[in-house]
């Protein structure tokens, strides 16, 4: 079935009207939460009571919104702490296992990639636990031995980052290893050949090439670790990111402020993706 | 120069060996230690399968496995027969801005998180909710519908969330099938049916494997989806490493499940890439 072969006209518009329902049935839910933020009312649910901004800006009870609700805006303020610092950490690792898989032939190097590939296949609520069974065991080790008690081994935003670096350096290594596969060494050579050194043509010729695939995988690298629920909800200390704090909020009954927040979240992302999409078209 | 490209590959090699050692092997192999330990008295413990017994003996534990195992799979079935008419609709029928824009379209859903998908979910499906209401309104139901809490609604959040994981690597594979194949199919006679049959699924196995395996698999781990959607008794296997480790303190027993999740899930990918040949690396990279 593919235009150039005549269809019957029925059979084209079914599967027209079955790809617009699929379409509706992924917009659907979004939409749904979207509305709700602006419904003047305590629940996020039928009857319309009204429009209102409130959910955004109200700053008095019972209608606190988003932007004068402190623990929601501190709640933030932490997953995009610990977004930046697993986003730095996976395009510096992916970086480095990129060239090293591009460039070098070396003994086990095969089994190393599919090691490499692992942590995408194991579930990430798995890697949460077994990180926390190994640090707790490390900081209760060093204490009985030393007696110092070392604070990040303890669930807390330092074992989030590991947490969530652990599975979001192997797709940093991937988008960026896609890139580094289609460049043309001949360049590199040349900038040799011209005079330069290894690490100058590196810098001058291939950082430069690499660039849409840093930046793709810095953005995609930070929205995993913004959305990430599983991993984080078992090594969260006191400190709670976004999704951990809206999941607590959920669980005790919702009110639209929930909904509020999940529109900012749902343009934030966009604008991120967006930008990403617009500085690889340019390069 | 080879000491300088010794050099190059020893500080390459550094930042995967350290990465993959401390928070990936030494880790599992910690987890699984642990799962192996009972207590025996006041910080004393053995080695002892006791807590995998306790998994066989039980038969909440054992039944619970099993329906996320069943459950997991059916999800996946579900969301490859949903998916891929729609992604053979993107690579072969749409053309030029149309293809891009419904591909982004199906991007979309997914740069938000799961949290927020699940939360619209239900704002539609509870009791208060809208399709509830627009049953009342039409006349199709007298009282509130309570539709959240079923099985029903573990699956539609299931399929949902990870449709994306199914469409992209169905996309991919079947754009790069050339138009003339399929022709070539119809021109020696072959029905649409056959001609699907016999070109087009052979050529898309390896996105429908990958697809299938990366659906599978956070099926599986899902937490969010069952216990939002589900409610209080979704019995979902990962729920029940949650309150082994978080609310009872067992770590033991947790670390039991947790490996025995592991094992499900890796048996589950091996299988499936076995039975149709595919290698990790082929899927995956």
């Amino acid at each position: 079935m593919i235009p150039s072969i005549p269809q019957p006209r029925f059979l084209t518009i079914a599967y027209t009207g079955y790809v617009v329902v699929f379409f509706f049935f992924l917009a659907l839910p979004l939409m749904v939460v979207a509305v709700f933020a602006f419904n003047d009312s305590q629940f996020p649910s039928l009857p319309w009571e009204g429009f209102t901004w409130n959910w955004f800006f109200g700053s008095e009870r019972p209608m606190i919104g988003v932007f004068h609700e402190r623990p929601i805006l501190r709640a933030i303020g932490t997953s995009a702490f610990v977004a930046v610092f697993v986003s730095v950490l996976s395009v510096g690792v992916g970086l480095s296992n990129a060239f090293l898989f591009n460039r070098y032939r070396f003994p086990g190097q095969n089994l190393l990639y599919v090691f490499m590939l692992l942590p995408l296949v194991i579930p990430g609520i798995v890697l949460g636990i077994s990180i926390l069974v190994f640090s707790s065991r490390m900081a209760n080790g060093i204490w009985d031995m030393a007696e110092w008690d070392i604070e990040a081994l303890r669930p807390g935003l330092v074992l989030v980052i590991l947490g969530q670096f652990s599975f979001i350096a192997t797709i940093a290594t991937l988008v960026i290893g896609a890139r580094l596969q289609k460049f043309d060494r001949t360049l590199e050579e040349a900038a040799l050949n011209l005079g330069a050194n290894r690490l100058t043509a590196v810098r001058t010729v291939t950082l430069p090439y690499l660039m849409p695939a840093v930046v793709g995988a810095f953005v995609v690298a930070f929205l995993m670790s913004f959305e990430n629920f599983n991993t984080t909800l078992m090594l969260v200390g006191s400190d709670a990111p976004l999704t951990i704090a809206m999941f607590d909020r959920l669980k005790e009954g919702s009110t639209p402020l929930l909904n509020a927040v999940s529109l900012l979240l749902m343009i934030g992302s966009s604008c991120l993706a967006l930008l990403m999409i617009a500085f690889q078209r340019r390069s | 120069m080879r000491t300088q490209a010794k050099l190059g590959l020893f500080l390459l090699l550094t930042p995967l060996l350290l990465w993959l050692s401390l928070l990936i092997f030494i880790p599992h192999i910690d987890m699984f230690v642990v799962s192996l330990r009972e207590r025996i008295g006041v910080a004393e413990y053995r080695i002892s399968p006791a807590n995998y017994l306790t998994f066989i003996n039980e038969p909440l534990y054992l039944r619970t496995f099993l329906r996320t195992a069943v459950m997991s799979i059916i999800a996946t079935i579900i969301t490859l027969l949903i998916a891929f008419p729609v992604s053979y609709y993107i690579a072969k029928i749409a053309r030029g801005r149309a293809r891009s824009a419904l591909f982004l379209l199906c991007l979309v859903p997914f740069w938000v998180s799961e949290l927020v998908r699940t939360f619209g979910w239900m704002i539609l499906l509870r009791e208060t909710g809208l399709i509830s209401n627009l049953l009342q309104f039409s006349g199709l139901a007298d009282a509130p519908v309570e539709m959240l809490y079923n099985d029903a609604a573990i699956m539609i959040g299931l399929v949902y969330t990870s449709m994306l994981f199914m469409v992209v690597p169905l996309v991919t594979t079947l754009e790069s099938l050339p138009d003339d194949v399929i022709e070539a199919g119809y021109d020696l006679g072959g029905s649409g049916i056959a001609v699907l049959r016999e070109i087009v699924i052979p050529h898309a196995m390896p996105g429908i494997v990958s697809g299938s395996i990366i659906v599978f698999m956070l099926s599986l781990g899902n937490y969010l989806t069952p216990t939002i959607l589900g409610g209080k008794d979704s019995l979902w296997f990962t729920e029940l490493i949650y309150s082994q480790f978080i609310v009872r303190f067992n770590w033991e027993l947790g670390a039991a499940f947790g490996f025995l999740l592991l094992g499900l899930s890796s048996a589950i990918v091996w299988g499936m890439l076995k039975l149709t040949g595919q290698s990790l690396e082929k899927t995956m990279g």
